[in-house]
């Protein structure tokens, strides 16, 4: 799971190194248009659909947050 | 508060959309997005075309008086029926007088005829709907025009990638009349202002004028560029309130009237983005179908307005035979949040036009 997820954010953003970082909201790695790009992707590859009422900064600091916000949705 | 009505019906529909349509690709560059970026954001927000003014001259009165002309032109309304005016709106004609009150005069309407302005905007058709509720149960009015209508996108910085992609121009006419049907129109109204400037305009206004001042550019911490005359949209705040507060009231509505979600045919709702509508239906767990997010992408959000114009863009000509179960929904600036569930169809009219 966490190798798809770094795939997609890699897919927003290329400039940023995923994958050895953290703080993606509060280190501007990704902005509130990358949020709903990133969710619409996250849905798809995952076969989910993340709750409206999660979609908060976050629960998209870091890949682990990003892993245990997908497993609440039910992704598998 | 909570809103239990019967006996009161919708008659007819009539949305007018500006013939000018702008493409999101001949705008986006102003966005400071990278192609890419900006394609992949046009697909999940539904960013495609919008209708708006072609020119800063043309307002909501206008685009409503050319519905009205339409109606009286083709004798779908005659102006001796007409008991009430409500224009609900957040570009008036004036500060004064009300707008109401310039159509009354521009059609010659009888002294009787009761004038009322709202200044309401995403729920502007919800409010609408309950005051013309109420207003039809006072004894003499039977017959109520409501009007929405708002031309923002001159309100609009063109280098603003939160609001401009989206906002689109509209009016419509909506015509509600005492009915023998009884079936029950329930529904509930809420408001917050504690978040009332999570859209707002901050100059215009007696608080602050316009000046030259105003009028000047800025860069916002997420690099949109706008002056004090152009509207704002803290865009992250909006969609919190509403992914929490509307599947509650919908579902406090259907709890309390002992229905149920599936009983109810299609979901009619604000329009402000693709992803935010389709995350809504998701959370309420009725099928994306059910509750059409397709207004942005052809002709985008109109605040009041959006409500008749989805009604009307996915349910026109049927609704002039059928009846479906709807469930109105409007959420947005105030903060306003308002749902009405009620029988819709069999109208007289039920048509979209350009002027």
């Amino acid at each position: 799971m966490k190798n798809k997820i770094i795939e997609i954010l890699n897919g927003i953003r290329p400039e940023f190194d995923f994958s050895e970082n953290t703080g993606f909201i509060s280190q501007g790695m990704l902005d509130s248009f990358d949020l709903i790009t990133l969710v619409t992707e996250l849905d798809e590859a995952f076969g989910i659909s993340i709750d409206g009422t999660d979609i908060l900064p976050e629960h998209f600091e870091s890949v682990e947050a990003i892993e245990s916000l997908l497993v609440k949705n039910g992704a598998k | 508060m909570k809103l239990n009505f019967k006996n009161k019906k919708i008659t007819g529909m009539l949305s007018i959309l500006p013939s000018n349509e702008v493409m999101f690709e001949d705008e986006m560059h102003n966005y400071s997005f990278s192609e890419a970026k900006s394609l992949k954001l046009k697909a999940a927000m539904g960013f495609k075309s919008k209708r708006v003014v072609a020119d800063d001259k043309t307002t909501g009165f206008d685009l409503a008086v050319a519905g009205l002309d339409y109606l009286f032109d083709n004798n779908l309304i005659n102006k001796e029926s007409i008991d009430a005016i409500l224009f609900v709106s957040q570009s008036p004609e004036y500060i004064m007088p009300p707008t109401s009150n310039v159509i009354h005069g521009r059609y010659e309407l009888d002294e009787r005829v009761l004038c009322l302005d709202i200044n309401q905007g995403c729920a502007g058709f919800v409010i609408g709907l309950q005051q013309a509720f109420m207003l039809l149960n006072n004894a003499g009015i039977n017959k109520v025009l409501l009007i929405n209508a708002d031309v923002l996108s001159p309100k609009v910085s063109k280098f603003d990638r939160n609001s401009n992609p989206l906002i689109g121009d509209a009016a419509a006419i909506t015509i509600i009349e005492n009915s023998n049907d009884d079936s029950p129109i329930v529904g509930e109204i809420r408001m917050d202002g504690k978040g009332a400037m999570a859209l707002n305009v901050p100059a215009g206004g007696a608080r602050m004028p316009i000046s030259e001042e105003t009028s000047l550019y800025y860069v916002d911490a997420f690099g949109n560029k706008r002056t004090k005359n152009h509207l704002v949209m803290q865009g992250d705040n909006v969609f919190n309130f509403v992914q929490t507060k509307v599947p509650e009231q919908i579902k406090n509505i259907v709890d309390s009237s002992e229905d149920n979600i599936e009983n109810i045919d299609y979901f009619l709702f604000h329009q402000p983005n693709r992803f935010m509508l389709q995350k809504l239906a998701d959370k309420i767990g009725v099928a994306r179908d059910k509750l059409p997010s397709n207004v942005v992408e052809n002709f985008g959000n109109s605040s009041g307005v959006t409500i008749p114009v989805v009604t009307i863009f996915n349910l026109g000509q049927r609704l002039e035979s059928e009846t479906f179960k709807v469930c109105f929904s409007g959420f947005g600036v105030g903060l306003t949040w308002g749902t009405i569930i009620m029988n819709l169809g069999n109208l007289d009219f039920c048509k979209l036009i350009y002027k």
